[in-house]
């Protein structure tokens, strides 16, 4: 089997596993461990029923410390300190930038995204440099902000801009920065080993706390005064040299510098095997080891694919960026910087970003029953597809924007999408027949002609015999549906 | 459009300032890809060379960066850098996922050329801090025994052998670098030409004659009819190893584990996304076949609809084996194939997403990648240029080499 073997469950991760928790290591945080710093008294005032109420959903982090007013009082501030600790993530959380368009990164509570969730998904930043000619930059500038991809509901866009020095020359590079803020509320990254380089860019925008990149060896002191300095967050650079990372981040976490970001470094060829070794290592360390000097985010570059390209031609600089950028975004990258502004290459690790970062605590399943699109009347088509989310919305998005008018009937199969539900009973002639008699939609429309999923094809003969009505196979991609009614539905109506 | 070079992508001597800066190289980019294509059939090298993406020769790098002195640290700021250590965070685990061999060759019963052996991992995916990977993984090449419907990034590879599995397969070994092929036995399917399994049989004969790698052996998806043709097929090439794909809880799983066994086969234990399922399927086999013959396929999804379940899956079932559940501890498969079910592989999209002929493989890799970190030991694949680039980056995943970190400090003022 395997070929086109679709789709997919929620239960995935509800399942009753042995216990792996325990025995990784990772410490439970129980509400009755949170209640019992918590006041006790069941004012209500965060809106919950009751103290337990609030605890679980801090667990759960739907709610934070600061919704509760009375923890707030001064004779409770070392409960609200403990529990701050408590509640401390793994990796702690960076702001970047200020205002409405700020970035947060890092805050993970767990090593693997079954274990919890996980929390701010990778931003994507996409470079700039300072010898790039205006019309460069602003186009570059414009596609990072009008980027957007619509995927179940959600538009998928990218995070910031990442300003770099190519010049070597603080008056270029502050120009550079100057005309970036001028054009975008983006928050940004700006590069250069060059203290002085930086601290011209920085002058540009003193305000609006972009990330820092980089610290090295050689540059440390420089770079954690002008952080300090603009209250910004920092990169600690160090490829392929972790005892090095760790103590510059010692040495910056000393000099007063709060907000780190590590870069173990991005190889392709060569270093991938290392690159990956170095980025489990450090979140391995920070969620089951409990190291508080590795238990800051990550930065990638899958742009060193095009760095250290040599002649390679554009297309496999960018295809090298996206396998880069996709792994990265698997292992416990925070913030990624690529170069490639295409859709083909960008979109893959988009989604994937998006993926990787659903909360696995909730079902991809949308509410069965009948959906109505446009205004249909009395000989309006009907169609059904199952509840499991990805298909619900896709088809939803192909009906919508062929503005068609229709009954759609969603039917229950637990989430799982029509070949699979097909193949593994979970959507049968019985299940359809009853959700056409549940909906009620027999009393909306004269005919008795439903259009089904082309991959449910096998059904069309057990359906038309346990509903009494006449099946009409539709397409096998939902793309296909306004076409297929323009031709078979009309012919037949 | 400038010619394809072998090697083209590896690092020059020095390092090249600003390689083709201005001169964007923008050939129509399924000319490009129909370029790829033709040089492909003149010279197979040369379109290795261009999508070695992951090999490079080789520079060691010695220790970049100085050791950092060390200095007691003082309340005040700190003047020098406040050295510590760095201890890798290794975990051990009890258990190790079971070996599994596919295919055979004649002094192992079979008529293979060589057998390759997957599974043994001791450490979570390319943990190589903790542990080696003893087998790389290893990649399946679909090939269909009649038409199917391919996207045309994949059709315009295969073109010329469609309708042919015997010469499909040859491609796949020869120019595309399948370690094993997988054999789809579509046509049996009662509602499409109900090939008759003895038909069967001598689609899988051709295969076996014309390539020597090991097969896996693919079914229609009715339980029935593939029981009856995988007994067929088993009998007929007794001893072979053939990776039977599959064996699911809606067949006679009894049966089926007989007839493997009996002719020295390995089954493909495949459930539908839920590691109870799983286990339940393998506790069933394990009363007629030992845990060496069996692979277990927990579904993959393509990247974009539901990805994220097959990647929590597999990852989940590979922790869990490591940590000592028998049931899970077995090498784990993939129809990586299904990144073509999404919709984004192959559609015609509006201008800024194509071309499809480039995002149509790289979903497929994508997708493949993220099943690779997950433990995946068996890849069923479609693109070559995506089984290429899995199987160079899982080259560089296994092997020795180091990056350059002298170098990689230069990507911050590098002029793209």
């Amino acid at each position: 089997m395997g070929f086109n073997e679709g789709l997919v469950r929620e239960s995935a991760v509800s399942m009753s596993e042995r216990e792996i928790k325990g025995k990784l290591g990772m410490k439970e945080l129980s509400p009755l461990d949170v209640y019992k710093l918590l006041p006790k008294i069941n004012c209500k005032e965060c809106g919950e029923e009751n103290c337990m109420a609030f605890a679980t959903k801090l667990v759960n982090r739907e709610v934070t410390l600061e919704q509760c007013p009375p923890l707030l009082k001064k004779e409770n501030g070392k409960a609200y300190k403990q529990l701050k600790e408590l509640l401390k993530p793994a990796v702690k959380e960076v702001v970047v930038g200020t205002g409405e368009k700020t970035v947060k990164i890092g805050g993970k509570l767990v090593m693997y995204r079954h274990e919890f969730t996980y929390f701010n998904p990778t931003a994507i930043a996409i470079d700039v440099t300072d010898e790039m000619s205006e019309q460069e930059i602003m186009q570059r500038v414009k596609r990072t902000e009008t980027f957007s991809f619509e995927y179940i509901g959600q538009i998928l866009k990218l995070d910031m801009i990442a300003v770099r020095s190519t010049s070597n020359d603080p008056e270029k590079f502050k120009a550079t920065v100057q005309k970036v803020v001028e054009n975008t509320n983006l928050p940004l990254i700006l590069c250069s080993l060059n203290p002085k380089v930086l601290e011209a860019g920085l002058s540009a925008t003193p305000e609006t706390r972009p990330l820092l990149y980089a610290a090295t060896k050689d540059n440390w002191e420089d770079m954690a005064k002008l952080a300090v300095m603009y209250g910004c967050s920092l990169v600690v650079f160090a490829p392929n040299d972790l005892k090095l990372l760790r103590s510059l981040v010692n040495t910056l976490v000393a000099y007063g510098v709060e907000d780190l970001v590590l870069d173990p470094g991005t190889f392709w060829g060569d270093g991938v095997g290392e690159m990956l070794n170095n980025f489990t290592m450090i979140r391995l360390a920070a969620c089951k080891g409990g190291d508080g000097l590795l238990g800051f985010p990550l930065i990638g570059v899958p742009m060193v694919a095009w760095t250290n390209r040599g002649e390679a031609l554009d297309e496999i600089a960018e295809w090298r960026e996206a396998c880069l950028a996709a792994m990265l975004i698997v292992r416990f990258a925070d913030i990624i910087i690529v170069h490639s502004v295409d859709g083909w290459s960008l979109l893959p690790p988009v989604v994937l970003r998006q993926n990787i970062y659903t909360d696995p605590r909730k079902p991809v399943a949308v509410e069965p029953g009948l959906k109505v699109f446009g205004s249909p009347d009395e000989n309006s088509p009907v169609m059904f597809t199952t509840n499991f989310a990805l298909t619900y919305y896709t088809v939803a998005s192909d009906i919508e924007s062929a503005k068609v008018n229709a009954y759609f009937l969603v039917v229950d199969t637990e989430g799982i999408a029509v070949d699979s539900a097909v193949a593994g009973r979970k959507l049968t002639a019985e299940k359809v027949a009853d959700a056409i008699k549940a909906s009620g939609v027999e009393k909306k429309v004269k005919h008795r002609k439903l259009v089904i999923p082309g991959k449910a094809a096998r059904l069309s003969g057990e359906i038309e015999e346990l509903s009494g009505w006449q099946v009409l196979v539709g397409p096998k991609d939902s793309s296909d549906i306004p076409k297929f009614l323009q031709e078979k539905w009309q012919k037949q109506a | 459009m400038r010619k394809l070079r072998k090697g083209e992508c590896g690092l020059p001597e020095k390092p090249k300032e600003a390689p083709n800066l201005g001169l964007k190289l923008n050939p129509e980019l399924l000319e490009l890809l129909a370029k790829l294509q033709e040089i492909e059939l003149e010279d197979f090298e040369m379109e290795v060379g261009d999508l070695e993406i992951w090999l490079q020769p080789s520079t060691s790098a010695g220790p970049a960066i100085a050791p950092p002195k060390s200095v007691p640290p003082s309340k005040a700021k700190p003047k020098a850098i406040m050295e510590t250590n760095f201890v890798p965070p290794v975990e051990t685990f009890p258990n190790k996922i079971v070996e599994v061999k596919l295919g055979a060759t004649k002094s192992e019963g079979g008529t293979r050329g060589k057998s390759v052996i997957i599974g043994g991992e001791t450490t979570p995916a390319y943990y190589t801090f903790e542990g080696v990977t003893p087998h790389p993984p290893v990649v399946a090449l679909d090939v269909f025994d009649m038409e199917v419907s391919l996207a045309r990034a994949v059709k315009m590879h295969v073109k010329d052998v469609l309708g042919d599995p015997a010469a499909w397969a040859k491609l796949a070994v020869n120019k595309f670098g399948a370690d094993l092929v997988t054999v789809h036995l579509i046509s049996v399917d009662p509602l499409l030409k109900d090939a008759s399994p003895k038909e069967a049989v001598k689609t899988v004969e051709a295969i076996a004659q014309a390539v020597k790698v090991p097969l896996v052996i693919g079914g229609c998806g009715d339980p029935v009819k593939d029981a009856a043709v995988f007994a067929e097929i088993a009998k007929t090439f007794a001893g072979e190893r053939f990776l039977i794909s599959s064996v699911t809880r809606d067949m006679d799983v009894e049966k089926c584990a007989k007839f493997i066994r009996k002719n020295g086969h390995v089954a493909l234990s495949f459930t539908p996304m839920d590691l109870n399922l799983a286990r339940e399927l393998n506790r069933r086999l394990y009363d007629f076949l030992p845990k060496e013959d069996i692979v277990m396929d927990l579904t993959t999804a393509a990247l974009g609809y539901g990805l994220d379940y097959a990647f929590t899956n597999m990852e989940r079932a590979r922790l869990a084996g490591l940590m000592g559940d028998p049931e899970l501890a077995h090498p784990m498969s993939s129809g990586t194939t299904n990144a073509w079910a999404a919709r984004e592989a192959w559609l015609k999209m509006s201008p800024e997403w194509e071309p499809r002929e480039l995002r149509g493989p790289l979903w497929e890799v994508v997708t493949a990648l993220t099943m690779l970190l997950a433990g995946v030991d068996l890849f069923m694949m479609m693109h070559p240029a995506a089984v290429k680039t899995l199987k160079d980056i899982t080259k560089q995943l296994t092997g020795d080499g180091s990056g350059n970190a002298d170098k990689i400090v230069e990507w911050v003022s590098t002029r793209v």
